[in-house]
């Protein structure tokens, strides 16, 4: 995900102050990983330096100074950009529990072992976003939905994965 | 909550083919129960054993700490038509009776009037939304309407355990979320255990818990979480 340009594209609607792009990045993409204060202004300073956004104001009050962002054109051609782009798919084969089955293989430990109890967790998780979904409005149930599609390529993967043990032993050790 | 249904050491050859080698699990009252596993691993051969539709060569399942296996074929039946409810992918319904009496249906079987028969299956319908087509057949609905209706069929005569193979395999992600849905809050309103058998992950995460089969052999993966 990235907060640049999310960030952007939230100033599209017109210009905010930090405060209120980070409350509105969370509601809308946060909901298991709220943005830092620190990453919020780090990007509006990222973005400041590229042009892709520029001060539209500034409020003293009570605290610091507040500044209000707005974005720029190049800003909008950037989120233009982005939007347009297809995200490159993730390489499945390089993550931690190839690495995990594959060592266990190695080392003589149990395979199958490692791919239930992953399978477990994927299905636990599974569960409690089917609930989260149930109890949900349209944004939760397209982001559960998501989440889902994609937990259960990696389960199909666990079960093809345990189906070819044999195989995989052979050519791990 | 109490065992409904247990299955111990269950074994079945079709032929030369062995189905189950070493089956074991168990159906609490009122829990949803996934059964899992790849094509041909011997997940719907359980099923039919659970359910009493198939006799296994060896092993037994008990109901209400009644043996299946040890029932006169007409007690069985009985125990199917009263207890039990089907929910199958393809095929359930009888294509020349209307949705509506094909609801009432089992309820005839039981002996049940008519009249109060199709008000009863009318207010499944309802609970199933689609009781606007009670009227029509099978043919003149969608697929997702078709499995709706067979649901409602099932739960028609409030049976303590559901058996549902592969309920939504042959419908798109979205009507077979939505035929779930209606099944699982149907089924916890009436209190009735759902044995569900999918080879889909997405489906096995409405139920409760999930029953892994490999080779003819079952492995219970999870517990209630």
């Amino acid at each position: 995900m990235s907060i640049g340009h999310a960030l952007l594209g939230l100033l599209e609607n017109g210009p905010r102050h930090g405060y209120d792009l980070k409350r509105a990045y969370d509601e809308r993409f946060g909901h298991d990983r709220p943005l830092h204060y620190g990453q919020v202004y780090s990007t509006l300073s990222r973005l400041l330096r590229n042009g892709l956004v520029q001060v539209d104001g500034t409020e003293a009050g009570g605290g610091p100074e507040r500044k209000r962002y707005a974005i720029t054109e190049a800003g909008v051609t950037d989120i233009d950009g982005w939007l347009g782009t297809p995200e490159k798919p993730e390489p499945y084969l390089q993550n931690t529990l190839y690495a995990k089955v594959v060592l266990a293989l190695m080392s003589g430990r149990s395979a199958q072992g490692v791919l239930d109890s992953q399978r477990a967790e994927h299905l636990r998780m599974m569960r409690a976003l089917t609930r989260r979904k149930a109890d949900g409005d349209l944004t939760d149930q397209l982001v559960c939905d998501h989440a889902l599609f994609h937990l259960e390529a990696d389960l199909r993967w666990l079960e093809l994965t345990a189906a070819r043990l044999d195989e995989l032993r052979v050519v791990s050790t | 909550m109490t065992e409904l249904l247990v299955a111990k050491g269950l074994a079945k050859a079709f032929g030369p083919t062995n189905a189950l080698v070493d089956a074991s699990m168990s159906v609490r009252a009122g829990e949803l129960v996934a059964v899992m596993g790849p094509s041909g691993s011997g997940k719907s051969t359980l099923l039919h054993c659970l359910a009493g539709i198939l006799k296994p060569d060896a092993g037994s399942v008990t109901y209400r700490d009644a043996e299946l296996s040890a029932m006169p074929d007409s007690e069985r039946s009985a125990l199917r038509r009263n207890d039990f409810g089907f929910v199958f992918q393809f095929g359930q319904l009888v294509p020349e009776l209307t949705f509506l009496e094909n609801v009432a249906l089992p309820l005839r079987l039981g002996g049940m009037r008519r009249a109060e028969a199709e008000r009863s299956a009318k207010v499944w319908m309802d609970l199933l939304e689609v009781g606007d087509i009670a009227s029509k057949r099978p043919g003149e609905a969608s697929g997702g309407q078709g499995q709706r209706v067979a649901v409602a069929r099932a739960l028609a005569t409030e049976p303590k355990v559901l058996f549902a193979d592969e309920p939504t395999g042959a419908l798109d992600s979205l009507n077979g979320e939505r035929v779930l849905r209606l099944l699982f809050d149907a089924a916890r309103q009436t209190g009735a255990a759902v044995v569900l058998v999918t080879h889909e992950p997405r489906v096995a995460a409405y139920a409760d818990r999930e029953v892994v089969v490999r080779d003819g052999r079952t492995q219970d993966v999870e517990l209630v979480a």
